[in-house]
């Protein structure tokens, strides 16, 4: 009984180990709902896994899926790290897509200008627009799940009505103008549309790198593994970290200690609307270079939010979160398109996969009954 | 039944976390209406060995016997449905519920298709309060009374359970004076019926008041079973410490000096923007303990937020030293070398998520040399802990243990440690040694008859009368905001001061 007990005691102490655990319990309850819609869930994994592993092409898109949700994940994490629910990347977001957009049109620059000059112009964008919504909590004591809600929509319909704007909107389109080359990070990205880049992948179809080129390859993934590490280092080992880890762990003994809170909310919500941003000017410099009307939001920013719990809110729980996020729902695509699966039972078995992965209090809770079960069993036998 | 069976029996019971063993062959008989105390120092083992009785935790070892024959609880609702009932120190109430619904919660009065019966829950909760003499009114919401009677309604909610023995964790911890003799009052009248009452607490006073033995626990062991009739306060204190406590604190005569804090017609508003402190002038010398006298909800805590800069000044001025340090921030205050050990040592004094180190530099982490350019220090910070750890004795000894895994009073001496070692002019304690066991207590005034000795100033703030007239050497008096009487110690009695607290007057 001891060992079970230490036994489970060691799972409940090793994330890596229980984090892989809830995936096999999600994965096994997906299954299962795979079956009652009546497909081989065998089969299906093995389409998923397939969609994602398969080739070089798929690994680098289920990447590429990937790039903006690490660092939305991030985002979240960061604001959860210092106390606050941030429910607003997906503005965010938005807003550093729209900043990088209409700069990277309508500056002109050298690339080895252009590039960090949008970047950052994202970043602060979306650091005023996190920082108002701390800015709210600290002034007026608005609550920020209630103040980034709200500023979701006035990002939502401020893209939309940007992108409407006649100097803005690329005609006959619904989006906006193209951003110039100097400004994308996409990696051969204007040359192999390129009669030239085409010739060569005509030529050396089914190649490494023609299958690489088939993905929409950017640099985006490296920033956000930077950022994620930059973002590590200010939480853990800057004075300015463990300020605002302190105000979110205990705001009164924070301030006994002579830490402004106030301050730290509007400087921690403008770090996490920065993060948001810069993903979202990471999207639009890597992959899409304009931005356009949404009818719905995205949901770049609500995935972060699974993607940070899934992570456990560490800053490098989210790169591995955020990839397996991305892979399934890039490999769900191709469930589809095998299997004829719609696209909601995929979405449902992606749902469930990440439910179990997000919610360890659930298998917390699962485990502990279980040892006090053997554990009562074990006094009744000695009584 | 005759006198001869324990009610209730533990036998060599045996409860282990890890590593650590809370109870260590335990063996423990209460009689029939008895009331046992069980007493021990924080950690030592006493709530270990009650949950165990309740079936919150199952023992590794060892059995329960009730009027002599093995029962076997293996969770709360067998120690329930064997008359076992427990209140906790913390309370488990719905606060937006009115008494009478806390009270059936979990067994409620139904109707056909579990339509709730209030107004006879509520008949059945006024019955209840009445046999055994628990005034409350079944009708009020939890969040509209006093702590007092939230304790009154945790143990109706035992006894609506039909409990015959009654568990109380700590259930003087949050009582004031005057609802501690309540609560005595109700547990005679408890036993009278027929009940027997089991007592976790660490105040030798209220063993003394209250119960007829007490079980002394050290360390997860039993040292001794005693007739509380019998032995005196300084014995149990040393049986509970395992060496010779000092009851009062030994200390020379102050030498004050010049005036180091001056508060002048202070005003300052509660959380409600109504005034708590009126008019509050008070004055404190270099070397010498000031303490304040006081009911609480007289403002002593708005006065002790508005020195350390968490709560605005309407008006008046507080100096030190002559210069002005009204409503600067608590940095600035803090700069001043103006320490406080806050009243919530949880809540205000340590981040319980941080570690021990982590936390003693808390307020001087962006300084020198803990931070250089705004990166953090770890290896100063980790040998400043070091240092502090040994000079105040505090354990585990482990720098990188997180502050909330430590005891009541290992927390208080980390707080001590880092507000002592900035060398404060002025040291403001809060209820310094509110929830302390007598160990810790004596560790406490020792460290503020130090400061003093080293000439500092400090304003000792308490709720506890005999600890304000013990360690100070003046004590002021405060009602309603403003200060009613400043007195040498020993000038006046416990009586007088008590009048005085109260809105009285000496003459």
């Amino acid at each position: 009984m001891t060992d079970a007990k230490n036994k489970g005691a060691a799972l409940l102490n090793n994330p890596f180990a229980f984090a892989l655990l809830s995936i096999v319990v999600g994965v096994l309850v997906g299954a299962i709902i795979l079956v009652v819609a009546g497909y081989n869930p065998f089969r299906a994994y093995g389409e998923i896994l397939a969609g994602i592993f398969s080739g070089p092409r798929n690994i680098a898109t289920a990447i590429v899926r990937s790039t903006p949700i690490v660092l939305t994940g991030l985002s979240v994490t960061f604001a959860f790290r210092t106390g606050l629910f941030n429910i607003g990347a997906e503005g965010q977001f938005l807003i550093g897509g729209l900043t990088a957009a209409l700069l990277g049109f309508s500056v002109s620059l050298p690339p080895i200008l252009h590039i960090p000059f949008v970047m950052i112009a994202a970043a602060m964008a979306g650091a005023a627009w996190g920082g108002l919504a701390g800015y709210l909590k600290a002034r007026f004591g608005v609550h920020e799940v209630i103040a980034t809600i709200m500023l979701n929509w006035i990002a939502f319909y401020l893209n939309n009505f940007i992108v409407s704007l006649p100097s803005v909107q690329r005609p006959e389109s619904e989006a906006s103008y193209k951003i110039l080359d100097s400004a994308r990070i996409d990696i051969l990205g204007a040359w192999k549309m390129s009669d030239v880049g085409l010739a060569w992948r005509r030529e050396n179809a089914g190649s490494f790198f023609a299958e690489l080129l088939r993905a929409e390859i950017n640099w985006g993934i490296v920033v956000s593994v930077l950022v994620v590490v930059l973002i590590w280092f200010i939480l853990n080992k800057t004075t300015l970290g463990y300020e605002l880890r302190a105000v979110g762990f205990n705001r009164d003994a924070a301030e006994y200690g002579g830490i402004n809170v106030n301050r730290s909310m509007v400087i921690s919500m403008a770090i996490a609307g920065a993060i948001a941003a810069l993903s979202g000017g990471l999207q639009v410099m890597g992959r899409t270079q304009e931005i356009t009307k949404l009818a719905v939001m995205e949901g770049n920013g609500f995935d972060g939010i699974a993607v940070a719990l899934i992570g456990n809110t560490t800053a490098y729980g989210n790169i591995f979160a955020g990839l397996l996020f991305g892979g399934l729902v890039h490999g769900g695509g191709r469930l589809q398109a095998r299997m004829g699966a719609p696209s909601e039972i995929i979405d449902i078995v992606i749902g469930t996969i990440i439910f179990f992965i997000a919610i360890p209090n659930l298998i917390r809770v699962i485990i502990k009954a279980r040892e006090r079960a053997k554990a009562k069993k074990e006094v009744t036998d000695v009584a | 039944m005759t006198d001869s069976v324990p009610r209730i029996e533990m036998r060599n019971i045996t409860k282990t976390f890890g590593p650590t063993v809370a109870n260590d062959t335990i063996s423990l008989s209460v009689r029939p209406q008895e009331i046992h105390a069980l007493l021990g120092e924080n950690g030592a083992g006493k709530t270990t060995l009650m949950n165990v009785l309740y079936g919150l935790y199952p023992a590794d070892s060892g059995e329960v016997l009730l009027d002599g024959a093995p029962v076997s609880i293996r969770e709360p609702a067998d120690a329930i449905a064997n008359g076992i009932g427990m209140v906790h120190q913390h309370f488990k109430l719905v606060e937006p519920f009115s008494i009478a619904q806390n009270i059936v919660l979990g067994s409620e009065i139904t109707g056909p298709f579990g339509i709730l019966k209030e107004r006879e829950a509520s008949e059945a909760v006024g019955e209840l309060s009445h046999r055994y003499g628990l005034d409350v009114d079944p009708d009020a919401l939890i969040q509209d009374v006093s702590v007092g009677t939230q304790q009154r309604v945790e143990i109706l909610k035992a006894l609506y359970r039909n409990a015959d023995v009654l568990i109380l964790d700590e259930p003087t911890a949050v009582l004031t004076p005057q609802e501690i003799e309540e609560l005595i009052a109700i547990m005679r009248g408890l036993v009278e019926q027929g009940k027997t009452i089991i007592i976790i607490t660490h105040k030798l006073r209220e063993i003394k008041a209250v119960s007829d033995r007490c079980t002394i626990i050290r360390r997860g062991r039993v040292i001794d079973t005693v007739e509380v009739g019998s032995t005196s306060q300084q014995e149990l204190a040393s049986m509970m410490v395992g060496r010779e406590v000092n009851l009062t604190v030994e200390k020379e005569p102050a030498q004050p000096q010049e005036v180091t804090l001056r508060i002048s017609d202070l005003h300052v508003n509660n959380s409600r923007e109504l005034p708590a402190v009126r008019g509050l002038s008070l004055d404190v010398r270099a070397g010498e303990i000031l303490g304040i006298a006081e009911v609480d909800g007289n403002g002593q805590s708005q006065l002790v937020e508005a020195l350390v800069g968490v709560r605005h000044v309407e008006s008046g001025t507080i100096e030190m030293k002559g210069s002005a340090i009204t409503n600067l921030t608590p940095k600035q205050i803090f700069d001043r070398r103006i320490s406080s050990i806050p009243e919530d040592r949880q809540r205000r004094g340590l981040v319980l998520e941080y570690t021990v180190a982590e936390n003693m530099v808390l307020g001087t982490h962006d300084d020198e040399p803990f931070a250089r350019r705004g990166i953090l220090q770890q290896e100063v910070i980790g040998e400043h802990a070091g240092e502090l750890i040994e000079k105040f004795d505090v354990r585990p000894p482990e720098p990188s243990y997180l502050a909330g895994s430590l005891s009541g009073g290992n927390q208080q001496k980390v707080i001590i440690a880092r507000e002592v070692s900035h060398d404060p002019e002025i040291l403001i304690a809060s209820q310094p040694t509110r929830g302390l066991d007598v160990g810790a207590i004596e560790y406490v005034h020792r460290s503020l008859v130090d400061q003093r000795d080293r000439g500092k100033a400090v304003l000792l703030v308490s709720l506890d009368l005999d600890e304000v007239m013990n360690v100070s050497d003046r004590i002021a008096v405060i009602f309603e905001g403003r200060i009613v009487g400043v007195f040498a110690s020993g000038e006046v009695d416990e009586h007088q001061l008590g009048l005085l607290m109260a809105g009285g007057s000496l003459d």
